[in-house]
């Protein structure tokens, strides 16, 4: 034993990968958007980033389930829905604060995610992806049905959350610099648990289930755990998007939205963390640019994403794995 | 050190009996082998001894503990590790990293969320000694998707020794290694000899006979004999089953 | 009370059976191909289309409903010749995010082709106005006679699923697919000739519907996710389990509507129940959903999980 050719500790050296220097530098553009939009004379742009760091995030939490653990979940915009109407609601009964309002979000979203997950984890595959679908749905039509906070209309935002007591996000740019320290952190937290014990019995399930089985992991308490955490991660975007909005409305989380977070992640990369990321930015610049020089997006937007999953040879999740393994 | 008793276990799919009125007490320590010929049903019984697959009736015990109802992972918790007849591993993973899942499964907890794995001493320490035992310690950093096929079947089985089981049920580790690497392998698991108890499916019957205490004989999916390795040999039910096509092939 | 409760049990079986249209189709495909197909509403709000302006072109409901076959059968024959046929074998994400697409291209194309106001599809005259059913109580002939198709189309699946030699393929398709590669069987064909059936049953479905719904971009989207809550709760790749789960959901959400305030008016006062039940209306179905899967994973007829 003592003679074996490699030292057991520590193992893999924990260099910064290159992964995380690609991150790195994203957050360093985004930090530059502000002073740059300004001096070109835009500022309203700042806001245009701020939605897209917001959904970054939400990227970034569907990422942890979708790409480390192979579960597609098609009901993630139930929990933007419960981020903005945290905001909405608790603002109401006179709670601003916007940590208050983060922590009301995660508590639902922790709730509504133990039992639906609880419930949709008990099957695969494609039930799977119609039951989460379904229960998102379901969410969308709760709200829809809440006539307090204008139901199917929504509700406008007489303010932005505080913090501490102060209204200092009533500022776009500080809003964004608060939006960007959240995806910061988040991205830290995320790239902490995928490397983890945690993380790393998480991806055993995603590569082969019944081995990881057969060595002693019941799957289920992993999953239902980690889809938990993206949920409530989730929901901290929806509270963000309220803030950038000062409005919601149940069209946060309707099921086309909850597609939307799908292609995020799959464009920039599943099971990457940074490709989360990219790929909300490079998503929705395309859906802004498209926007610009046409009014029939949509049609351009779903013939892209059609032509690029055809003329991938194994498809974008074949091509995407492809990738990761010829980096190995 | 487990002893692993099953009484009557019945699995049938549709009309088809794989499993037969199985009787078997493996007792603490032995190796016994199971052979039979294909489609005998051995590897459904490992399912059910290891809770991939539940019987339709009958009983499980490990050490008198009725497991028949537990999940594969509650039985490898109490000591019954399996490995595959077909090469189950993290394909993505490395070597060591395949072998730290198993011994981190059976060492404190997986919700651990924030300290980076990789940098575990103790996780990889275990996971190297069983790499060394399987002889595969050299291989650690490779990503296990760049083994040959040999390599694979000593995955399978440090992965199944650092779980730490007391019992261990390997279904044809030797399937598709031949010669030395064949030869190899079985002198480490006589080595292991006496460490656990082993159940031993197997198709080469020179290890079967070079391992095995006792020899059991499954035939669609009945138990037609059980004995040493010479009354196995001189059984005239089992040559005439079994052994008597191959020895007639030889000859 | 009576009167308004065997109204509205019509309203649920008729919803339910145009449920079942959308369904039956559905579910062979998930079940035999394997394949999530999230255009499947859009096929649905297609047959609305098509039978408005064919009914529009010759000026008679009828003659849009017998041109509207033909194009549906085109419909579902390109549909899966272009993208579907290549998504058999490629993973449920690629599914998902192609068929995805084909949603946000299909509305994007009715938009262009029929603009974005709803469209009207005048009711037959032979099918127009009420019949009596018991005492006082009326019942629109159209919606008895959309019952009458619908359970005459379900009749023939029926037949043809257990009594013919495509049926007996497509059950043991739906459970087990390699036996019907076994059986030397083209596979691509038998696919092929399944999407496009199930693609005519969901427009046939939009064109019975469409003489009394406004025909728009957005109503595929809503019948696609009770659809998939009928499929998931009849088990996937089972006609019978569509048809049971389609009656099931549809009068669950129909009744649910109007009854379930009625009834929680028992328990709380006026105002609560009126605000409960009309929050927890729209929820029935789901949770409906949920209390059948934790029971059964695989639904009610599902042999897989």
């Amino acid at each position: 034993m003592a003679e074996t050719t490699v030292s057991a500790a520590p193992h893999r050296t924990p260099a910064i990968a290159p992964r995380v220097k690609a991150a790195a530098v994203l957050f360093v553009l985004f930090a530059l958007v502000p002073p740059v939009v300004t001096a070109l004379g835009d500022p309203f742009l700042v806001l245009v980033a701020t939605r897209i760091l917001a959904y970054a995030i939400a990227a970034l939490a569907l990422d942890l389930i979708l790409g480390y653990g192979a579960m597609v979940s098609f009901g993630h915009a139930a929990y933007l829905g419960f981020g903005t109407y945290a905001v909405a609601i608790l603002s109401s009964y006179g709670v601003n604060d916007l940590f208050l309002q983060m922590l009301g979000a995660i508590l639902v979203s922790a709730v509504f995610a133990f039992v639906t997950g609880a419930i949709s984890l008990r099957t695969r595959g494609v039930y799977f992806i119609m039951i989460t679908l379904a229960f998102g749905q379901m969410a969308f039509f709760f709200f829809i049905s809440l006539s307090a906070y204008g139901g199917d209309d929504g509700y406008g935002l007489s303010n932005r959350s505080t913090i501490f007591g102060s209204d200092m996000l009533e500022n776009d740019v500080t809003l964004f610099y608060v939006t960007l320290a959240l995806l910061i952190a988040l991205f830290a937290l995320c790239h902490r648990i995928v490397s983890s014990r945690f993380g790393r019995v998480l991806t055993g399930i995603r590569e082969n289930a019944t081995r990881m089985e057969a060595i002693g992991y019941a799957p289920f308490r992993y999953q239902l755990t980690a889809f938990v955490i993206s949920g409530c991660m989730t929901s901290v975007a929806g509270v963000l998007l309220a803030n950038q909005a000062e409005f919601v409305s149940p069209a946060f989380m309707s099921w086309h939205r909850s597609g939307e977070l799908i292609v995020m992640v799959v464009l920039g990369g599943i099971g990457t963390l940074t490709g989360a990321i990219g790929g909300a930015v490079a998503a929705l610049l395309l859906e802004e640019f498209l926007g610009m020089v046409t009014d029939h997006w949509q049609l351009w937007f779903g013939l892209f994403l059609v032509l690029m999953v055809l003329f991938s040879p194994r498809g974008i999740t074949g091509l995407v794995e492809q990738i990761g393994r010829r980096k190995r | 050190m487990s002893r692993l008793e099953m009484t009557h276990l019945d699995k049938s799919f549709g009309a088809l009996k794989v499993t037969d009125d199985v009787s078997l007490t493996i007792e603490p320590g032995e190796i016994h082998a199971i052979i039979g010929p294909n489609g005998a049903g051995k590897t459904t019984l490992v399912a059910q001894l290891s809770g991939q697959l539940a019987p339709d009736s009958g009983r499980i015990t490990l050490d008198g503990r009725d497991i028949t109802r537990a999940t594969m992972p509650e039985r490898v918790h109490l000591g019954l590790a399996r490995s595959f007849q077909i090469t189950q591993v993290l394909p993505s993973f490395t070597v060591l990293e395949n072998v730290a899942l198993s011994v981190q499964a059976r060492e404190g907890s997986s919700f651990r969320f924030f300290a980076p794995v990789a940098g575990e001493t103790a996780l990889n320490t275990a996971a190297l000694k069983a790499l060394a035992e399987a002889g595969l310690d050299e291989r650690a950093d490779l990503p296990a998707s760049a083994l040959s096929h040999g390599e694979h079947r000593r995955l399978e089985l440090a992965m199944a020794l650092a779980t730490d089981p007391r019992t261990l049920l390997l279904d044809e580790p030797l399937a598709g290694v031949g010669g030395e690497d064949a030869d190899a392998f079985i002198t480490r698991l006589m080595g292991m000899k006496g460490r656990f108890t082993m159940l031993l499916i197997e198709h080469d019957m020179d290890a079967v006979f070079r391992l095995a205490d006792r020899v059991s004989v499954l035939v669609y999916g009945r138990i037609i004999a059980t004995g040493t390795p010479e009354e196995i040999r001189s059984d005239p039910q089992v040559r005439a089953a079994y052994l008597g096509e191959e020895e007639e092939a030889e000859a | 009370m009576t009167n308004l409760f065997v109204l509205q049990l019509l309203n649920g079986v008729q919803l339910g059976v145009l449920l079942f249209l959308i369904a039956a189709g559905l579910t062979l495909v998930f079940g035999i191909m394997d394949v999530v197909n999230l255009a499947h509403g859009v096929l649905y709000m297609v047959g609305a289309y098509f039978v408005a302006t064919f009914a529009a072109w010759t000026g008679s409901f009828w003659w849009g409903l017998l041109l509207m076959l033909p194009a549906a059968v085109a419909v579902g024959l390109i549909l899966e010749l272009v993208v579907i046929r290549r998504l058999y074998t490629r993973s449920h994400l690629d599914q998902v995010l192609a068929t995805f697409g084909l949603v946000m291209m299909a509305n994007e194309t009715v938009k262009i082709v029929w603009g974005v106001s709803p469209l009207s599809v005048p009711m037959p005259e032979l099918l127009s106005g009420s019949v009596p059913l018991m005492g006082p109580l009326q019942y629109p002939v159209y919606r008895i006679a959309i019952i009458v198709a619908g359970l005459g189309v379900a009749a023939g699946l029926f037949l043809m699923v257990n009594y013919t030699r495509i049926g007996m393929l497509l059950r043991a398709g739906a459970t087990n697919r390699a036996m019907v590669s076994a059986l030397g069987i083209d596979i691509g064909k038998l696919f092929a000739v399944v999407f496009t059936l199930g693609a005519v049953l969901a427009c046939l479905a939009g064109a019975l519907i469409a003489p009394i719904l406004s025909v728009d971009t957005g109503m595929g989207e809503s019948v696609l996710i009770l659809t998939f809550v009928v499929v998931v709760i009849g088990g996937i790749g089972s006609i019978k389990g569509a048809f049971l789960g389609a009656i099931l959901v549809a009068v669950v959400d129909t009744l649910g509507g109007v009854f379930g305030p009625i009834l929680l008016r028992e328990v709380l006062d006026p105002a609560a129940a009126g605000q409960a039940g009309r929050m927890l209306a729209p929820m029935l179905v789901y949770i409906l959903m949920a209390v059948i899967l934790f029971a059964k994973p695989a639904g009610l007829f599902g042999g897989r999980a």
